[in-house]
């Protein structure tokens, strides 16, 4: 399973790499959960108009589906189109969604929930869309209907055939369209909402639109795609004729080919066997439990920036046990995934205290802020070289242990986010480093979901605890590189470079502001 | 970022834009799916019928009536339990579909259903369809039998009304 998983992985990092090449932190792999949300919008908007001249009679329907595609083919046309094609690229995005989060082990562990909610939304979109197909009532509809019809009988729900439905022109009623138009519009919707909201129950500030530059462009190739290449019906649907060649939503209607071949049954154990799989895959096999955070309650003043800063919400505030008034964060294990996000929120990790052995309010048991101080310390105090610079990176990047040379040293971490921004203080006021690298995954791409966006904003003096402004900001350095090792290594050269200008300069003469490479600077 | 960079990644960006659109847009209607060939038909056969019941009816004798509540002495009593459908689809002389069908419900005394789809080649044929609805009679009460001509892409239901017996339309 695991060989698998890297091979999923191996197959996306191409595309992945080009996309962040071309649309940086906004490529359209960082956010395709969002995408899929924002193209059901998309979907929602265009299909409330197309309804608005949709008639819900056997006679009517298509009639009125083929006076809107061609009698209003500047407006009624294209929102179709872009009702479909929108439809479509969200069952693109979803399909690529799901494959990227397995191919990144996001769906064990404490984000078993997130992956397990997901399941039924496919079921969702789907019934969504093959719903719409039987609106048109053209010969695809007729076929869709047929089969699905067919489908449903091979299971013990109803006694009467479904399928006896489209026997004659005679054995189908209006009441069909109105039921289906019911289920199209509000049922399933509501159904799909519901869903939606529960998958993203357990993350906190989830992520539902995408950035607007992508938003828009992905709007505009839609929209020009429904220009280029209108959708349009097949012939109306006639249940004495059956229909032969179809240009078939490859997206949606992939079961119906399957059924022709296969049969009923094969086709039934195949979406029952694979939904079943999706469902055990969390526990296929079942994660290694890592340690969870830890709350000491000597140095918890209860000031919530880890309650505030976790991406999972695994951490929750009480009545503190031993200081009156005051609150304690408690980790909920079942929630939290070790990503040490809350060790750098915490203002007691702070290195510069004078304390014999440093402990945090909160911190990883694996890795105390105590060993983070001394591993940094301790590689500071080994450099050697016109500019010394440390590295910090994330586990989940490429690993700046390749970059260890005289002038440089790689401290890992678990998360970028995992550092206390008054390491970087400590590191370049007390210890002399020239500059300091934070380095982690692809800007909005983080492995913890919000740990690069905390960094930014923490460096920045936006978010608590912040770098302190007596620190000259050129001389930290973010990078968020992911796993490309050579943007990594040109980033970490070119702010060397950078610092060695400025100190070439002179005190008068300000270097830069350090960019990061493949993401934003400090 | 030099202009030239920038103007590289636009076109990057939009190359992906309208790499995506293809993608969405060929897989949308291509390749074409032929789920019925130039020279088929089909032949749809659906049949809701409630067999004849299992057992004899008999009648009731005047003690067995006098012990019964009076609402309920009904003079003629019947099994419960309804005959299996047997049906029989015959194609140019050759047994297509043979199928015995259980009646519905928990008691076994509702319609037995029965729908089957065939894909038969296109032409003329002679298409006969038997129905029996009685394990006590003999034979098959319900037989029609006729040259019926099937058109490519033509698809013929064949359906059952206990007045009128078997019909094709």
């Amino acid at each position: 399973m695991r060989t698998l998983l890297r091979l999923l992985r191996g197959a996306f990092e191409p595309f992945e790499r080009l996309a962040y090449r071309l649309f940086g932190g906004e490529s359209p792999f960082h956010h395709l959960g969002a995408l899929t949300i924002y193209l059901f919008w998309v979907v929602l908007a265009s299909g409330l108009y197309v309804f608005a001249f949709y008639e819900t009679s056997v006679a009517g329907a298509y009639a009125s589906v083929e006076r809107l595609t061609h009698e209003q083919w500047y407006l009624g046309g294209v929102m179709r189109s872009l009702h479909r094609y929108a439809s479509d690229a969200a069952v693109l995005t979803l399909g690529l969604h799901i494959l990227r989060e397995l191919s990144r082990d996001h769906h064990r562990g404490p984000r078993w929930f997130s992956w397990l909610t997901g399941v039924p939304n496919l079921w969702m979109v789907y019934m969504l869309g093959i719903t719409g197909y039987w609106m048109v009532w053209d010969e695809l509809a007729q076929y869709v209907a047929v089969a699905t019809a067919e489908l449903l009988d091979r299971l013990p729900i109803f006694t009467d055939p479904m399928a006896r439905n489209f026997l004659t022109e005679g054995s189908l009623s209006d009441r069909f369209f109105t039921l289906l138009a019911f289920l199209h519009l509000l049922g399933l919707p509501l159904i799909l909402v519901g869903t939606i909201w529960l998958h993203i129950q357990r993350i906190s500030r989830p992520r539902i639109h995408p950035p607007r530059r992508l938003a828009a462009g992905t709007l505009l190739a839609l929209l020009a795609l429904a220009l280029v290449q209108p959708a349009t019906s097949h012939g109306p649907a006639d249940l004495t004729r059956e229909p032969q060649v179809l240009h078939l939503d490859w997206f949606y209607l992939p079961v119906y080919p399957l059924y022709d071949v296969l049969g009923a049954s094969v086709v039934w154990g195949l979406l029952w066997g694979g939904t079943l799989l999706l469902c055990a895959l969390p526990w296929l096999p079942r994660r290694r439990r890592v340690p969870v955070a830890e709350v000491d309650p000597a140095w918890c003043n209860g000031c919530r920036r880890c309650f505030s800063d976790c991406p999972y919400g695994a951490i929750d505030m009480a009545p503190h046990p031993d200081k009156r008034g005051k609150e304690i964060s408690v980790v909920d294990p079942a929630l939290c995934l070790s990503c040490g996000i809350c060790e750098g929120a915490c203002p007691s990790a702070t290195p510069f205290r004078s304390v014999r052995e440093l402990v945090s309010g909160i911190e990883l048991p694996q890795y105390p802020v105590q060993v983070l101080r001394e591993r940094a310390r301790d590689a500071a105090r080994r450099l050697r070289g016109p500019v010394r610079i440390v590295v910090f990176g994330c586990g989940h990047a490429a690993d700046p242990a390749s970059l260890a040379r005289a002038d440089t040293a790689a401290v890992p971490l678990e998360c970028a986010a995992m550092l206390p921004p008054s390491l970087v203080e400590y590191l370049i006021r007390r210890e002399g480093v020239d500059g300091v690298v934070i380095a982690g995954c692809r800007a909005e791409d983080c492995e913890y979901r919000l740990g690069t966006r905390w960094v930014e904003e923490r460096i920045a003096g936006a978010r608590e605890p912040h770098l302190r402004r007596n620190v000259p900001r050129e001389r930290v350095a973010l990078c968020w590189a992911g796993t490309d090792a050579a943007l990594l290594r040109r980033c970490v050269e070119d702010f060397r470079a950078r610092l060695a200008r400025a100190a070439g300069a002179g005190d008068d003469e300000a270097p830069p502001a350090a960019a990061a490479g493949g993401g934003g600077g400090a | 970022m030099p202009e030239r960079g920038r103007a590289w990644r636009a076109a990057g960006r939009a190359l992906a834009y309208a790499l995506f659109a293809a993608f969405v847009g060929f897989f949308a209607v291509r390749p074409a799916w032929t789920h019925l060939g130039p020279g088929e038909a089909v032949v749809k056969v659906s049949i809701v019928h409630r067999g004849k019941p299992l057992g004899e009816c008999r009648e009731r004798s005047e003690e067995e009536l006098a012990r019964l509540p009076p609402n309920m002495r009904i003079k003629t009593v019947c099994p419960r339990e309804r005959s299996p459908l047997e049906l029989e689809v015959w194609l140019d002389g050759r047994l297509l579909h043979r199928e015995v069908k259980a009646p519905s419900g928990l008691h076994h005394d509702g319609p037995s259903y029965i729908y089957h789809r065939f894909v038969v080649p296109a032409g003329e044929h002679v298409l006969r369809v038997r129905l029996r609805d009685s394990v006590r009679a003999a034979g098959y009460p319900y037989d029609r039998s006729e040259r019926v001509r099937l058109d490519p892409g033509r698809a013929l239901a064949v359906d059952f009304d206990p007045a009128e017996g078997i019909r094709f339309r």
